[in-house]
C-alpha cells in the first residue's frame, strides 16, 4: 500500500455552488465549510438520542468523537451525513464568503450561507459500521458505480488510483464478497474518499484492521488532516489515530459532556479519556 | 446529474448484479412457469376455457412473480447499508426509486415473454394477430405493478415482517389494476379481438397517479 493520494477536493477545481436559500447566487467552492449542529434533538419513540445539541465545526478541524456506546455518537454521524433528519434543531452547512451577506440568505449570517444539501451530499465521505458495498459486484465495480453516482469525469483513473492506495489493485477484478473484513474495510474508506469530500465522517473506521490497514489508515488521516479536510471520527479512546485530532469532544447521554473546543488543546481531554477507558478495563 | 442519467446507472447495476447472481428471475420464472402448468394440467381446459379464464390465470402468475421479485428489491440493500450510501450520493431520491422501477420492469417483462408462449402453447390461445395490442395490456399492466410494487417494497424494507407486510400492502392497492388488466387481456383473447379502450384508458390513469404520487412522496419512501 502507498500513501493515499490528496483526496480532498481541490476547491479551485470544484463546479460552484448554488446556495440553498437565495436560490440564485452563485459562489466560487474555495471558501471554508463549516458544519453547526443548532439545538439538534433525535427521538426514536421514547428514546432520547440527542439532546438539545449546539456544535459548531469549522473547516479543517479534525474531532475525535468520543463516548460509550448508546451515547449519541453514531445518531450525530448519521445526522451530519444527512442519513438521518433530526427530531427537532437543525444542521447547517456554511460556507464563509463574503458574497453571502450581500446575498442576503436567509438564515446565514452577514459573512456566511448555507450550503445546499444536494451539493452539502457531494462534499460529504462516510465510513460507517457497514461497508456499504455491494457484495456481488467486484472491487472497481463498486468504485466505478459510486464514482458515476457522484458524477466524477476522470473514473477511469481515478478508481485504479482509489484501488492501488488502499492495497486492493490486485484484487480490482474479484467480488468484494471473498474479501476479508480488513480487506472490505480498505475498500469502503477508499470508497468514502473516492469522490473527494471536503468533510469525512467515520463511525468506527478501524474496525477490522489489521495492524498494515492500521497504518495505512493513520497515514491516510494525517494526509486528510493536512490537506484541509475536516474529519469528525468516532471511535474508542485508544485509538492511536486520535492523537491527530485537533479537537476532542465526549458524548454522554446524547450530550455534550466535555469539549476541548476548536481552539483548545485535546490531549489532556483524550489522555483523561484514555485513562477512564484503562480504569474500566 | 439529471434523474434519468443517475436512474439509468442505478439500472445498469441493478442488471449486473441480478444477471451475476440470478436471484430473483431464475426463481420467479420457475414459481410462475409452475402455476401455469400446474393449472393446464388440472382443468385440462378447452378453447373457449382458456379464453374465458386464460387472462385471470395469466394475471395471477405475473402478480406472483412480481410479488417474489419485488420483495428484495429494497430489502437486499439492507446487509451492507447500500441504501444509506445511495442517499448520501448526490442523486434525487426519485433517481433511486426509478431505477429500481426501471429493473423491475425489466426483470418482470423478461419473465412475462418467457411465461405468455408457454401460456399459449399449454392453454392452446393463439397469440396471432394481437401480439402488439397485447403488448401495450403487458406494458401498462407490468407498469403499474412494478411501479406499486417498487413502493411498497420502499415503504416495508424497514420493517421487522416486510416478507408479510408486502402484499398485505400490495394487494388491495392492485386489485383495481389487475381487474383492468385482465379485462383487457380477455378483450384481446375473444374469437373477434379487440382492444377495450376503457380498461386501456383505466390502465394508464393507474399508472400515471401512482407515479405522480411516487415521485411527489419519494423523499419519504427513501429515507429512513
Amino acid at each position: 500500500m502507498r500513501a493515499l493520494s490528496p483526496t480532498c477536493a481541490r476547491w479551485s477545481e470544484a463546479e460552484p455552488v448554488t446556495l440553498s436559500s437565495a436560490g440564485t447566487t452563485v459562489v466560487p467552492f474555495t471558501s471554508p465549510f463549516d458544519i453547526r449542529f443548532e439545538r439538534v434533538e433525535k427521538r426514536f419513540g421514547s428514546l432520547t438520542a440527542l439532546r438539545n445539541m449546539s456544535l459548531d465545526i469549522r473547516e479543517g478541524e479534525f474531532v475525535a468523537l468520543l463516548g460509550a456506546n448508546g451515547a449519541g455518537k453514531t445518531t450525530l454521524l448519521r445526522i451530519a451525513a444527512l442519513l438521518m433528519n433530526p427530531s427537532s434543531g437543525r444542521v447547517r452547512f456554511a460556507t464563509s464568503t463574503a458574497n453571502a451577506g450581500k446575498a442576503g440568505v436567509p438564515g446565514g449570517n452577514a459573512d456566511t450561507a448555507d450550503i445546499s444539501q444536494p451539493e452539502a451530499k457531494r462534499s460529504i465521505g462516510m465510513v460507517g459500521h457497514s461497508t456499504l458495498l455491494y457484495d456481488e459486484l467486484t472491487a472497481a465495480e463498486n468504485l466505478i458505480f459510486f464514482g458515476k453516482l457522484y458524477g466524477l469525469g476522470d473514473i477511469v483513473t481515478r478508481v485504479p488510483t482509489a484501488l492501488e492506495s488502499c492495497g486492493l489493485a490486485s484484487r480490482a477484478k474479484s467480488l468484494v464478497r471473498t474479501f476479508s473484513r480488513g480487506m472490505r474495510q480498505r475498500l469502503a474508506i477508499a470508497r468514502a474518499l473516492l469522490h473527494g469530500p471536503r468533510l469525512l465522517l467515520f463511525d468506527e473506521p478501524a474496525a477490522g484492521l489489521d495492524r498494515q490497514g492500521l497504518a495505512w489508515f493513520s497515514a491516510m488521516l494525517a494526509r486528510l488532516r493536512d490537506d484541509g479536510c475536516t474529519v469528525i471520527m468516532s471511535t474508542h479512546a485508544r485509538n492511536e489515530s486520535l492523537d491527530l485530532a485537533t479537537r476532542a469532544i465526549s458524548l454522554a447521554g446524547g450530550r455534550v459532556e466535555h469539549d476541548s473546543g476548536s481552539s483548545g488543546d485535546p490531549r489532556d481531554l483524550l489522555s483523561q479519556l484514555r485513562a477512564e477507558a484503562r480504569v474500566e478495563n | 446529474m439529471s434523474t434519468a442519467r443517475a436512474a439509468a446507472i442505478l439500472l445498469a447495476k441493478e442488471l449486473r448484479l441480478e444477471f451475476r447472481t440470478r436471484e430473483l428471475l431464475s426463481a420467479t420464472v420457475i414459481f410462475a412457469l409452475i402455476i401455469v402448468v400446474l393449472f393446464s394440467f388440472a382443468f385440462d381446459p378447452t378453447p373457449t376455457e382458456s379464453r374465458r379464464y386464460g387472462p385471470g390465470l395469466l394475471w395471477i402468475a405475473f402478480l406472483f412473480a412480481g410479488s417474489l421479485m419485488l420483495q428484495p428489491s429494497f430489502a437486499r440493500e439492507q446487509s451492507n447499508d447500500t441504501l444509506d450510501a445511495l442517499r448520501m450520493a448526490p442523486v434525487s431520491s426519485f433517481a433511486i426509486l426509478l431505477g429500481k422501477m426501471l429493473a423491475n420492469f425489466v426483470f418482470l417483462s423478461l419473465a412475462e415473454m418467457i411465461l405468455v408462449p408457454v401460456f399459449a402453447v399449454l392453454y392452446n390461445v393463439s397469440l396471432s394477430g394481437i401480439v402488439s395490442r397485447l403488448v401495450i395490456v403487458f406494458f401498462l399492466g407490468t407498469t403499474g405493478l412494478v411501479v406499486t410494487g417498487t413502493v411498497f417494497s420502499a415503504i416495508s424494507a424497514h420493517a421487522r415482517m416486510r416478507e408479510l407486510l408486502l402484499p398485505l400492502l400490495l394487494l388491495p392497492i392492485l386489485a383495481p389494476l389487475l381487474i383492468a388488466a385482465v379485462e383487457a387481456t380477455a378483450s384481446l383473447f375473444m374469437e373477434q379481438p379487440e382492444l377495450d379502450r376503457t380498461w386501456v384508458a383505466f390502465l394508464a390513469g393507474f399508472d400515471i397517479v401512482f407515479l405522480t404520487a411516487s415521485w411527489l412522496l419519494c423523499d419519504f419512501l427513501v429515507e429512513e
